[in-house]
C-alpha cells in the first residue's frame, strides 16, 4: 500500500507535493481522477474544483499530535507518508439521548484495503458508519474521509463515498437501469456519458441482461447488487457498505461478496464494510476491527487477531495466573485502539474463554468468534440490538424473502 | 480518459479478472457547483416520478375516480339546485377548478408518507449521502409532486370538458394553470414532509393527512365563495394556500374576476417557506 502513491497523488496537503510533480503523472487509470470532486489535489487537475471544497489541503492537517500517517511534518518523511488515510476516526462519540451507541471509537482505514467492522447487533457499527456518511452530526470527535472533515465539507465527503445502507434501498417501482441512472444524476454524471457509465456500472455487478426489469422482479442478491452498481456508478473512492449480505442465502452472499473483490481489484477502491458474520469478515477482509457496545476492541488483520488469541491461551494455558496477557489490540494493530478494554476485562475474557468448551485446547488455532468472545468479555448473548435494529434486520429479510 | 483500468492498488489485490471494461468507473463525474445543483436535482427526481408512472399506471387511473365523482355527482346536482351564488356561471364549472386543486392536494398530502418510507426502505437514506443539499432533495421531491398532480389536472380538466365545462383553450392561461398546479402540489408536499419530519412514523403521518386534508378543502373557496362563509372560516379560508391557487385556477380557466398577483405571490412564497421547512427538519428522518 505504499508504492502505489504514484497512482494516486491523492488530496495531500502541504508543499511537498507540488502539482505535476515530482511524480510522473500516470497516463492512465485512477492517477487522472484522483484530483476528482474533491478539489483538493492542489492544482493537480485544475479543471474539476469541487463545489463545497472551499477549504482545500489544510484542513487535512491534523491537528491530532497522534495521528501517524498525516499531519504537518508527514508529507516531509517521503512518498509513504503522503496519502491521507480513506477514514480517519479519532474519539467519535455518538448517543441517542441517554444510549452511548459510539463511545469512543478511533480507527484508521488505509486506503485500498477492504476493512471490515465486525460486531453483534446494537454494537454500534452502523451508528458509526452513519458518522462516516455525513448522515449523522458529529457530535464529539473527530471523522475524516481521505483528508475532508465529515462534520464541515459534508459534500466533498459526499462525493467521494459509494454508500450502500443495511435496508435493501433500491426502488421497487424503477428499472434496474433507472435506479443505477437516478444515481448517476445525482452525482453530476454528465448526460453525454450517463448511458455508458450506467451500463459499465451495472455489468460490473454482472446485471447487463436483467438491466431492464423492475427491480421488484429481482432476488435479494440481484438487489443488493443493484445497489452495488448504484454506488460504482459515481466512481467512488470509498465504498461503504452497512451489512450487505444481511439476510442473504449463501450463494447469493458469495457472489455479493465475489462482485465487491472483483470491482474492488478493478477500480483500487477502499471498501469499508460492516458484518456480524464471523465467516465473511474472516475470509474477505484484509483488517478488521471488532466493535462491541460502541467501543473497538481489537484491530488487526484476522490472522493477527487469531494468533494474538493463541499466543495468550498458550501463555495462559502454561500459567494459570497469567490473566493480564497483553490484549490484542496492544499488539495487533499499528493504528491503536484507543480503548483497550478496562483491566476487569481481561480477566472477565479468560474467565470467558475458559467456559467456552469446543475451542478450549490451547492447541486449536482460535476462531475469529473465539476472538470476538475474548475481546468482548460478557454481555454478548444479551439484549443486543434494539428493537428497531431487529425491525429492520427482519423487515430486509423479508423483502429479501 | 480511455485505456485499460489501472493496476490495482493493494498489493494483495488480484488482477481485474471477472467484469468487463470499468474505466469510466474510475472517473469521478465532474461535479456541477453552487446553485446550479438544484434544478439538477429537481430534474433527477421529477424523472423518476415519471419513470414509476410510466411503469405502473395504476394510481393514475384509480385517483381519477373521486374527482370524477366529484364533478358528476356532486357539480351536476348542485348546478340543479342553483344554491350557490356562483356570478352567473354553472355551478359545476365554478367547481371544477376547485376540484383541480384538490386532487392535487391530495396527491401532494401523500409526499409525508411516501418520503417515511422511503426513509423506512433505505432510499432516502441513500440519497441523503450524495452530494445534494437537504433543501434541493426536498425541492426535488416536492416538484416530482408538482408533476404528478400536473399530469392528474389534465386527467381532471378532460372530464370536466367531458361534462360540458367550458375551460379556456388559450395556451398562456393553460401554461398559468400549470405553474399554479405545480407549487400549490410543492407546498402541500412539503406541509406533508414538514409533518414527516415532526412525527416521524407512518401511522401517525396518516391519520394527520386524513385529519388535515378534508378541512384544507372545505376551509378553501373550492366548493363555494368566500363571501358565503362564516367570518372565522373566511380568515381560515384567507390563510389557507388552497384559497389562492383556486383563485388562481378559477380566474386563468374560466375568465372570472381573480387576484392573480396575490396569487402567485402567495404560493411562490408558501412553496418556498415549505420546502425550507421541510429541509430544516429532514435530518430528523435521517437519524
Amino acid at each position: 500500500m505504499t508504492c502505489d502513491d504514484e497512482d494516486r497523488p491523492g488530496p495531500t496537503p502541504g508543499p511537498a507535493v507540488p502539482p505535476g510533480a515530482p511524480h510522473t503523472p500516470g497516463p492512465v487509470g485512477p492517477a487522472a481522477t484522483a484530483g476528482g470532486p474533491d478539489g483538493t489535489a492542489p492544482g493537480a487537475d485544475g479543471t474539476v474544483p469541487g463545489p463545497y471544497a472551499t477549504t482545500p489541503g489544510p484542513a487535512t492537517t491534523a491537528e491530532d499530535p497522534d495521528a501517524t500517517t498525516e499531519g504537518p511534518g508527514a508529507a516531509a518523511r517521503g512518498p509513504e507518508a503522503t496519502a491521507p488515510d480513506a477514514v480517519t476516526c479519532r474519539a467519535l462519540r455518538y448517543a441517542f439521548g441517554e444510549t452511548r451507541a459510539v463511545d469512543g471509537v478511533d480507527l484508521s482505514v488505509r486506503p485500498g484495503e477492504v476493512f471490515g467492522l465486525l460486531g453483534p447487533n446494537g454494537a454500534g457499527k452502523t451508528t458509526a458508519i452513519r458518522c462516516i456518511t455525513t448522515l449523522l452530526p458529529v457530535p464529539a470527535g473527530m471523522v475524516r474521509v481521505f483528508g475532508h472533515d465529515a462534520a464541515k465539507e459534508r459534500m466533498a465527503v459526499r462525493r467521494l463515498l459509494g454508500y450502500v445502507p443495511q435496508q435493501l434501498s433500491a426502488d421497487a417501482g424503477l428499472t434496474g437501469r433507472e435506479n443505477v441512472a437516478l444515481f448517476a444524476r445525482v452525482f453530476d454524471v454528465s448526460r453525454r456519458e450517463r448511458a455508458a457509465r450506467i451500463a459499465q456500472a451495472l455489468e460490473a455487478v454482472g446485471l447487463t441482461d436483467a438491466a431492464d426489469r423492475l427491480a421488484k422482479t429481482y432476488s435479494g442478491g440481484m438487489i443488493r447488487r443493484l445497489e452495488l452498481a448504484q454506488a460504482l456508478v459515481s466512481a467512488p473512492r470509498l465504498l461503504m457498505l452497512d451489512e450487505p449480505t444481511i439476510g442473504l442465502d449463501p450463494i447469493a452472499r458469495t457472489s455479493v461478496w465475489e462482485h465487491i473483490n472483483a470491482v474492488r481489484a478493478a477500480t483500487g477502491m477502499t471498501v469499508l464494510v460492516t458484518t456480524h458474520y464471523m465467516d465473511e469478515a474472516d475470509q474477505y477482509c484484509d483488517r478488521l476491527a471488532l466493535m462491541h457496545r460502541g467501543r473497538i476492541r481489537a484491530l488487526g488483520t484476522p490472522d493477527e487477531l487469531r494468533s494474538a488469541l493463541h499466543a495468550r491461551r498458550r501463555a495462559a494455558a502454561a500459567s494459570p495466573t497469567a490473566g493480564t496477557a497483553p490484549h490484542p489490540s496492544a499488539t495487533a494493530a499499528p493504528a491503536p485502539a484507543a480503548n483497550p478494554a478496562p483491566a476487569s476485562s481481561a480477566s472477565v475474557a479468560a474467565a470467558s474463554s475458559s467456559s467456552s468448551a469446543p475451542s478450549r485446547s490451547s492447541d486449536a488455532v482460535p476462531t475469529l468468534e473465539d476472538v470476538f468472545r475474548d475481546v468482548a468479555g460478557s454481555g454478548l448473548d444479551e439484549q443486543s440490538g434494539d428493537f428497531r435494529d431487529v425491525r429492520s434486520t427482519r423487515r430486509t429479510a423479508h423483502r429479501v424473502g | 480518459m480511455s485505456g485499460a483500468p489501472a493496476a490495482p492498488h493493494t498489493g494483495s489485490a488480484e488482477p481485474a479478472a471477472g467484469p468487463g471494461p470499468l474505466d469510466l468507473l474510475l472517473v469521478p463525474p465532474r461535479a456541477r457547483t453552487g446553485w446550479r445543483v438544484v434544478p439538477a436535482r429537481v430534474l433527477a427526481m421529477c424523472v423518476v416520478e415519471l419513470q414509476k408512472l410510466r411503469h405502473d399506471r395504476t394510481e393514475l387511473y384509480t385517483r381519477a375516480v373521486q374527482p370524477a365523482l366529484w364533478l358528476l355527482v356532486f357539480g351536476e346536482t348542485f348546478t340543479r339546485i342553483k344554491a350557490i351564488p356562483t356570478g352567473g356561471v354553472p355551478y359545476i364549472d365554478y367547481l371544477a377548478p376547485g376540484i383541480i386543486a384538490q386532487s392535487a392536494m391530495f396527491i401532494a398530502i401523500f409526499y409525508g408518507i411516501m418520503i417515511i418510507w422511503e426513509r423506512d426502505a433505505g432510499i432516502l437514506t441513500k440519497l441523503l449521502v450524495t452530494p445534494t443539499p437537504r433543501a434541493a432533495l426536498i425541492a426535488g421531491k416536492a416538484f416530482a409532486a408538482g408533476v404528478k398532480a400536473l399530469i392528474q389536472a389534465v386527467v381532471v380538466i378532460v372530464i370536466a370538458a367531458l361534462l360540458g365545462v367550458a375551460l379556456t383553450g388559450n395556451p398562456l392561461r393553460l401554461l398559468g394553470v400549470a405553474v399554479a398546479v405545480v407549487l400549490g402540489s410543492a407546498f402541500f408536499s412539503c406541509l406533508s414532509m414538514t409533518i414527516a419530519g415532526i412525527v416521524l412514523t407512518r401511522d401517525r403521518l396518516m391519520g394527520i393527512g386524513q385529519a388535515i386534508t378534508m378541512p384544507l378543502f372545505f376551509a378553501s373557496n373550492a366548493l363555494y365563495p368566500v363571501a358565503i362563509m362564516p367570518g372565522w372560516l373566511q380568515t381560515v379560508s384567507r390563510i389557507n394556500p388552497l384559497s389562492y391557487q383556486v383563485d388562481a385556477l378559477r380566474g386563468l380557466l374560466l375568465g372570472s374576476h381573480a387576484h392573480l398577483a396575490l396569487d402567485y405571490a402567495v404560493l411562490v412564497a408558501a412553496a418556498a417557506a415549505g420546502i425550507a421547512a421541510a429541509a430544516s427538519l429532514l435530518g430528523r428522518l435521517a437519524r
